[in-house]
Order: C-alpha cells, then structure tokens, then sequence
C-alpha cells in the first residue's frame, strides 16, 4: 500500500532536521546545524522498512557511550541512510516501540505487517571485550516472516557510525541488488567568506556528512581534492606561498609533498584506480598539458600534446583508458586515450562544451559538466560518447564525483551574483532524489572515495 | 603618570603624522608632464620608487590590468597601449619584478580556468617581452576563477574579470 509523501516526510521530520519536497530554493544552512533538503520527486512506490532502536543485552557504558543511546544512533543513521538512497521510506527509530533483546530475532512479524512495514531491520549493541562494542543488525521480510540478511562488527566505540552504515549498505544490498556505496567518505572544499576573497579549506567527512574534519587551516586557498583509493592521502591544489602546485597530504601524519618539482603550475590531480600513478595538468608558458607521475615520485610522462588546453582527466576502473578535457577542438569537449597518451579520441558533439569528466567505477557511463546557455548541468554519456543524459538543472551545477556503487552522483551548485555560494548536492543516475548534502559551511569539489573494507 | 602619558600622546600623534602622510601622498603627487610619464626621481614626495605605488602612479588611467573576450587570451590593440605604459615604467625601474595574475570569469569549470589564466596571463608576459623587458622579471599565477574583482554575474562584471593584473612583487 502506497502512502500519502506528504504523510511519509512529516515522519521523517523527525529524524531529518529539514525536507522542502517543493521549495525551489534551499534555506540557508547554519554552521551549528547542518541541514539537509531534497527537491525534485521522490519514487512514489518506496519500499517501508521499520527500524526501531537497536536493543541491548544490558545498558553499559563504553568510552561514555551508553549501548542503549547508540542503539538509538545507530538505527537514526541506518534510517538516513535508506530514506537518502530514495529507494526506502523508514519508520522509526523515533515514534516506533523499543524492542527487547530477545526480539531481535523473533521479530512481531504482525506488528510491523500493520505498520505497512515490508521489511524491518532488528539489532543490539552489546558491550564487548576490552571496551569494545558488538553491533549486530538483521533484516527481515515480514510477510514471509524469515530473515534477508545479518551483519555482525565488533567496532571501537569511536567507529560507531561505521557499524550503522555498513549495516545500512547489507539491507541496501539485499533488497536492491546494487552494491554498497553508503560506508564511504568524502573529500571537498569548504568555503567561507566574501566572493571576491573566498576561504577555502580542505575537509573530509563520511557520504552522510557525518565525522566532518576540515584538514587546511584555510590561509592557502584550495582546491580540487582527491581521496587515494585507500583514503590515508589527499591529493589537492594549494596555494601555498603564491603558487599553483599539486600536493599530497598524508591524512595520518598531517604531513605533505609535492607531487613533483616544477617551476610551472601543477593542478587538476587524480588518481589511477590502484593509486600508483597519479594525473596532473601542468601549465608551461600559457600551455596546458596533462601528464602522469608515480604517487611515489620520478619522472612524469607527459600524455598530451596539443597546442589547445588539455586538463584534468579520470581513469577507467581498469585502469587502462583516461578521459579528459580539451579545447583543441575550439571549445572545451571531453576526449579518452589510452594511458600512454596514444589513441586520443572526441567522445562529446553537439549541444554546447562538456568538461569535467569522471569515469564511474562501474566503468560504464562518464558523467560530465555540460556548459551552454550560460548554464551548467550535470550528464552523463558513454564512454563511446552515446547516450547523452542531463540529470541537473540549474543555474551552475560542477563536477561530478560517483558514489562508489556508481548509482549516485555528487556535485556542487553555485547561485549567481554578487552574494552566490556554493553548495554540495546529489542525485540519483536517473535524474531523480535530488539532495543537498550538508556541511558546516558552503562547499564545492566533492570527491567521492570507495567504500571502506 | 603626566609625564608618560605625554609622551604616549606624542608617539601617537607622530604615528598619526607619518601615517597620513604615507596614505595621502599619492592624491598629493604633481601630474606628470604630458607624454614624458614620472621621471622615477620622486624621491621625497612619498612614494618609494620601484613601489607599486609608484607603479599606480605611473601607469595613471591606462591601469594595472589588461581585459580579455570571453575565453581568449589575444592581447588587443588596447591591452597593448596598456602594457607598453607599463613597460615604459618597467624599463625605467630595471631592478623590479612583477607577478602577472591570470584571472578569468565564473562563466567556466574550474580546473579549465586556471588553464585559461594562464593562458591570459603569459601572453600579457610575452608581449612585455616583446618590448624589452626581460621575461625573468615576470612571475605568473593564474587564479582561475577563484578571485573576481566584480562580484556580480552580468556580462559587465564578467567583462572585468577577464583579465591580467601587473603586480609589483619588489626589486
């Protein structure tokens, strides 16, 4: 049975702070409170999934959490999560009741069918040995009344929101069929400040905005951030003492290094899949190539060499083919070539430029930033450049970044004129369950990593 | 007490005095004579030769910064006036070096805008080149789109945000 939207979200005001289904523009997002909006439609046929607050054996306290208050934290952000996707419409963990140790795998298969629930998720916090925390978590079909699937962590308390997504990701998983994309982080450009002196500052959180750390102190500007495959390095532009270089920071040691010495601008950084080599765009008197370099040092080889702007590039997830951009054509249009630079292909025509492209870790679909109109959308395209489809639109919308599964699409919106921001957002690969994701301050340059192992 | 106080109100007028000077001294400067540009012998009015407030002085109305079309970097018969002024000033103050800032408008992606100020920024630097003045004294960044000078987005703003922006960096 379907519900009314408008009933489904006055629900799920309880758990989210803020959902305009209707406003054209978003509020202001205060630094203290985060805030999270959706626009567009919503499927109408989302499946109820109830989720009442993880139970426990016995109420203790690890590290000053106690099991009973994160069983509630845990099922707020498994609810999130789910109700993100677009895919799902949560009931609980608020206005739902508690359940008992026991419960949680005799589930009141009754109960939640009279709730219109479909599915409904179970689990405990338990407190483990030598201040550990074990988490467990189980989903169900309470029709048939059996249980879909079951995950088990033993977590430090600290890692918590770890357990809650990767709980999230196996009910995510079982009933959709696609891979998990939701225990994953995100690297991006915090902003602050007046558009003409803009503070930008290197930050990472987890896909949900949760775990916020800004990393650069924001006296340097930067930009263009990118997760190592393995999420221990950021590579990033800095302005570090008036020039335009490639670093990577090491995010254990705070330390970092240039990717390579130039006297020339190095910018538009990537990684390979594997996170060996690394792309760069370098600009010698005026003329911008891209080249690649081992994470580790030595000698670059230099891939393009067009008399045009060649910039920015993405590996394939084989880790065989690059697309970038170019503007050899006239403007800039997005081409592929082999890794060693040979085979350099257009696979953008038609309707405007197209920059920015990003391949999906599916391997699938390149997703790009298409600029005409005085406006910029996001699509997405084939590798062989078919298949065109405009998923945004807005006034600017830039630089797309894939959710590890390659289902779901990060970017960042800017407003025009003399007060426009900036601002991540996201959306589903059919156009739909647009977001904006929130942060503590303004935000552009997401970059999305793999889900963590 | 009387005594201290005294004193801490001379140094505060005498900061004051020098202060004003400093700031004034440019609105204060005689008008150059026509065509000849300042000599660079304006030791004593305020102005330290070399500065880039001699530079400003200098260069007068034909400004600091030279203006490019949408996504180019030709540098036209007016930027050219421009930037000979310059050099004229450059040549006359052979021990300075400059940074060229490369800027371009919102209207492009960011990574490519960087691109395009660089772009923008060294054909300002090869044309000062080409009347002389010795390349190795001209630092470029370019700044993309990161830093506009008009805030707004009308072809008016964007229209002074494509641009290349002599900088005096010391000598």
């Amino acid at each position: 049975m379907l519900r009314p939207i408008t009933f489904s979200l006055a629900l799920l005001l309880t758990t989210a702070p803020v959902l305009a289904q209707t406003a054209p523009t978003p509020p202001a997002v205060t630094p203290t409170e985060p805030r999270e909006t959706i626009e567009g439609t919503l499927s109408q046929d989302r499946t109820v999934i109830g989720i009442p607050p993880l139970a426990t054996a016995s109420v203790q306290t690890v590290a000053g959490l106690r099991t009973d208050s994160l069983g509630r934290q845990i099922a707020e952000v498994i609810a999130a999560d789910l109700e993100r996707s677009g895919l799902y419409e949560p009931i609980g963990p608020n206005g739902v009741p508690a359940i008992t140790r026991a419960e949680v795998q005799a589930p009141r298969f009754a109960e939640w069918q009279a709730r219109n629930a479909e599915n409904v998720v179970h689990g405990f916090v338990d407190a483990g040995s030598n201040g550990s925390l074990i988490v467990g978590c189980y989903l169900y079909d309470t029709a048939l009344g059996s249980e879909l699937v079951r995950k088990g962590f033993e977590i430090q308390p600290g890692d918590w929101r770890r357990a809650a997504h990767k709980c999230a990701d196996a009910i995510y998983s079982r009933l959709s069929g696609e891979a998990p994309f939701f225990d994953s982080r995100v690297a991006y450009i915090a902003e602050s400040g007046p558009k003409g002196n803009r503070i930008k500052r290197l930050a990472i959180m987890d896909s949900d905005g949760g775990n916020h750390r800004f990393i650069t102190n924001g006296q340097a500007l930067a930009i263009s951030p990118r997760f190592s495959p393995d999420y221990k390095k950021i590579v990033y532009v800095s302005y570090l003492n008036n020039r335009v270089r490639v670093f990577i920071y090491d995010v254990a040691s705070g330390s970092q290094k240039l990717v390579t010495e130039s006297a020339n601008a190095t910018f538009a950084p990537r990684w390979s899949p594997d996170g060996t080599q690394i792309l760069y765009s370098m600009a010698v008197n005026g003329n911008t190539d891209i080249y690649r370099i081992s994470a580790n040092g030595g000698t670059p080889v230099r891939l393009t060499n067009t008399p045009g702007i060649d910039v920015g590039g993405s590996f394939s997830p084989d880790g065989r083919k690059i697309v970038f951009e170019s503007d050899r054509s006239g403007g800039q249009q997005v081409y592929t070539m082999n890794i060693d630079g040979s085979n350099q292909q257009r696979i953008s025509f038609g309707g405007g430029r197209a920059a920015t492209p990003e391949w999906s870790p599916r391997g699938d679909l390149i997703a790009f930033t298409r600029m005409g109109g005085g406006e910029f959308r996001i699509g997405v395209m084939t590798p062989s450049g078919s298949g065109v489809r405009m998923l945004t639109n807005s006034w600017q919308d830039e630089a797309p970044t894939w959710s590890p599964n390659g289902r779901v699409i990060q970017f960042f919106r800017t407003s025009p004129g003399r007060e426009g921001k900036s601002s991540l957002w996201q959306v589903d690969l059919t156009g739909v369950n647009m977001r904006r994701l929130p942060t503590p301050q303004d935000g552009s340059d997401p970059s999305w990593g793999p889900v963590l192992p | 007490m009387t005594i201290r106080k005294s004193t801490a109100m001379i140094a505060a007028i005498t900061m004051l005095a020098v202060g004003a000077c400093a700031k004034k001294a440019p609105d204060t400067l005689p008008p150059a004579p026509e065509g000849t540009g300042d000599t660079g012998n304006n030791t004593g009015t305020g102005v330290v030769p070399g500065s880039q407030e001699d530079f400003l002085a200098s260069v007068g109305a034909m400004g600091d910064r030279v203006f490019f079309d949408y996504d180019q970097y030709n540098v036209d018969a007016q930027d050219q006036a421009t930037l000979q002024t310059q050099s004229q000033w450059l040549q006359r103050n052979p021990a300075v070096r400059v940074t060229l800032e490369g800027h371009a408008d919102e209207r492009g992606t960011r990574d490519y805008n960087i691109a395009l100020g660089e772009r923008r920024a060294n054909a300002a630097k090869n044309y000062l080149a080409s009347l002389g003045i010795d390349p190795s004294r001209i630092n470029v960044i370019s700044y993309g789109k990161e830093r506009p000078a008009e805030l707004g987005s009308t072809e008016e703003a964007y229209a002074k945000n494509r641009r290349a922006v002599t900088v005096v960096i010391g000598q």
